[in-house]
């Protein structure tokens, strides 16, 4: 069995990730790369109870909650938004609601991606980080 | 104050460079590369001879109008009432009391609607908007509807982004009171008939508002040829401030209509018992104005007629038509709103890729378009698309500029797919 890397070492492999890019072109190629490769959401759950308000695209987002882990799925219809999940995705899914819920996400910032892209688009990026943390507050008080 | 202007252009050759060369911002790199500015749609960039004045006015005037007997107060309203005579010729108004300063296209529309539609709107009544109208041409006459009981009906928008005039005419009735369209689509760039619009909404006995927020700095406005009854437009889209706003309301109803903000200003005579409103345009213009902004919009109008209408016009057409071939050669490019009579607009959507991708990669080499609904959801609804991409061209664009969009297009597209 391998070992979940926590959210912090997930963060700094993104960090160093983008680190190794010289320029923005390539940043988004990876980005798009990623957007590409998640895994599509199933029709049934592209219902307006799960989109993500705050962006130009249409962002939906489902979790679950297993054996008291957040597992995250979800999708959009632009695609580097979709790149942008999926490294959301890949920080937060499989943890525990306090893990998520104490997550700094720092590496948003750090790999660029807030004085980057347009206030609008990051808002979106930040909507997003609050719903799934906002998953995470629902099964927390689900537990308790 | 005067700044280099293109004028050194003989008025048949029209020289870009020079007039790129009174815009300080085009000078600037975005993203390491030179800007190309396509939204100016959105909002036009400023001539040095705007931002000098309102530099010049701060540093040297600034002073509250109409109240002060000082030499300050006196040199500050003399600006800002030049603006307002400058404003009256550029759309040929009849008369100064005519033009009424407002923040913009936005307020022009709801102080009509409030204040006319509340007074003169009755249940049943209707008021009719067209399908390609912006968010702010729609909200205030729902609002006022709603409140009176009055019903808002819509022109449908044909494929090719134009107004039905024959469902225009089904339309109108005696019930209608007030027909309000936009002149030019911001969505799209189409040119609405607007005389015959006009010309049919008053042989029923309504009223008509024209929005000229796109308008404006295209085409020639002569608001007595067209004979609307309010006409609205924003300075920061002629190359003006923001902030800034001008509502043309025809004087007989300017004079019956009620008043919008109370305050200082608009007032003749105030007791507790009873206070009496001043005279048009001020019973309007309540409270200290945008002195400084008002003040810069007149060499904004200046710099439009010296380099002339038909210049612009017929550079702007150059750009459109050079656009549309360059965009119609990408693959999978639809344009929304593919007609013969636009300004210098287009507005687009790929096959197979999201605008907003298309938005931020062209943004990633110094690119600025517009993506998304363009506070125009119910057109889109009606394209069945989420958004479109708006390249919105200006004077100073040039058709290099196109070249290098379209190359961006292109890279981005295969990126993308």
């Amino acid at each position: 069995m391998t070992i979940t890397p926590t959210i912090e070492q997930t963060e700094a492999e993104i960090i160093e990730e983008f680190s190794l890019f010289d320029s923005w072109d390539d940043k988004y190629e990876y980005i798009i790369d990623l957007g590409k490769k998640l895994a599509p959401l199933p029709e049934e759950f592209k219902k307006d109870e799960n989109k993500v308000k705050g962006c130009q695209s249409t962002v939906w987002l489902v979790a679950n909650y297993v054996n008291g882990k957040v597992v995250y799925r979800a999708e959009s219809d632009a695609i580097i938004v979709k790149g942008l999940i999926s490294m959301l995705i890949r920080v937060l899914s499989g943890h525990t609601p306090d893990e998520i819920l104490q997550a700094k996400m720092d590496f948003i910032n750090k790999i660029g991606m807030t004085s980057h892209l347009a206030q609008t688009r990051s808002n979106g990026l930040l909507a997003m980080v609050k719903q799934m943390k906002n998953y995470a507050l629902a099964f927390k008080a689900m537990d308790n | 104050m005067e700044t280099a202007t293109a004028l050194a252009a003989t008025k048949n050759t029209f020289d870009i460079a020079a007039i790129r060369k009174d815009f300080p911002i085009l000078t600037r790199e975005v993203k390491g590369y030179p800007l190309v500015y396509f939204d100016n749609a959105a909002t036009t960039q400023k001539p040095q001879v705007v931002i000098d004045t309102l530099v010049h006015y701060y540093s040297h005037y600034n002073a509250n109008v109409h109240r002060g007997i000082h030499s300050l107060a006196e040199e500050a309203t003399a600006a800002f009432e030049a603006t307002r005579d400058t404003v009256r010729a550029f759309i040929n108004a009849a008369s100064r009391e005519e033009i009424l300063y407002t923040k913009g296209t936005t307020e022009g529309i709801n102080l009509v609607a409030y204040t006319w539609g509340r007074a003169h709107l009755k249940e049943n009544d209707e008021v009719i908007v067209s399908g390609m109208e912006h968010h702010s041409n729609i909200v205030p006459w729902q609002i006022v509807c709603e409140e009176k009981k009055a019903k808002l009906r819509v022109i449908p928008v044909n494929d090719k982004g134009e107004l039905l005039m024959e469902e225009f005419e089904k339309l109108l009735s005696d019930r209608t009171r007030l027909v309000a369209v936009n002149q030019v689509s911001n969505a799209m760039g189409t040119i609405n008939p607007i005389k015959d619009i006009i010309k049919l909404a008053h042989d029923r006995g309504a009223l008509v508002l024209v929005d000229g927020a796109q308008s404006t700095l295209h085409l020639d406005i002569d608001v007595q040829e067209m004979d609307c009854d309010f006409f609205v437009f924003s300075s920061h889209k002629v190359f003006g401030p923001t902030g800034m706003g001008i509502l043309y309301g025809k004087k007989h109803l300017l004079n019956e209509m009620p008043v919008f903000n109370g305050g200082g200003e608009m007032i003749k005579e105030v007791t507790f018992e009873k206070t009496t409103y001043n005279e048009l345009p001020y019973k309007f213009e309540a409270g200290t104005p945008n002195i400084a902004d008002a003040i810069a919009l007149k060499p904004a109008l200046d710099y439009i007629e010296k380099l002339g209408k038909e210049n612009i016009r017929q550079h702007e057409d150059r750009l459109l038509e050079h656009g549309t071939r360059k965009l119609r050669e990408i693959e999978g490019l639809r344009i929304i709103g593919d007609n013969d009579h636009k300004v210098s607009v287009i507005s687009f959507v790929i096959e197979g890729v999201h605008p907003q991708d298309i938005g931020i990669l062209l943004d990633n080499k110094g690119i600025a378009v517009r993506t998304g609904h363009h506070c125009v959801e119910p057109l889109m609804t009606r394209f069945c698309i989420p958004g479109t991409i708006r390249a919105s061209f200006a004077v100073y664009n040039t058709l290099e500029e196109i070249d290098i969009m379209a190359e961006a297009l292109i890279r981005a597209v295969k990126i993308l797919r």
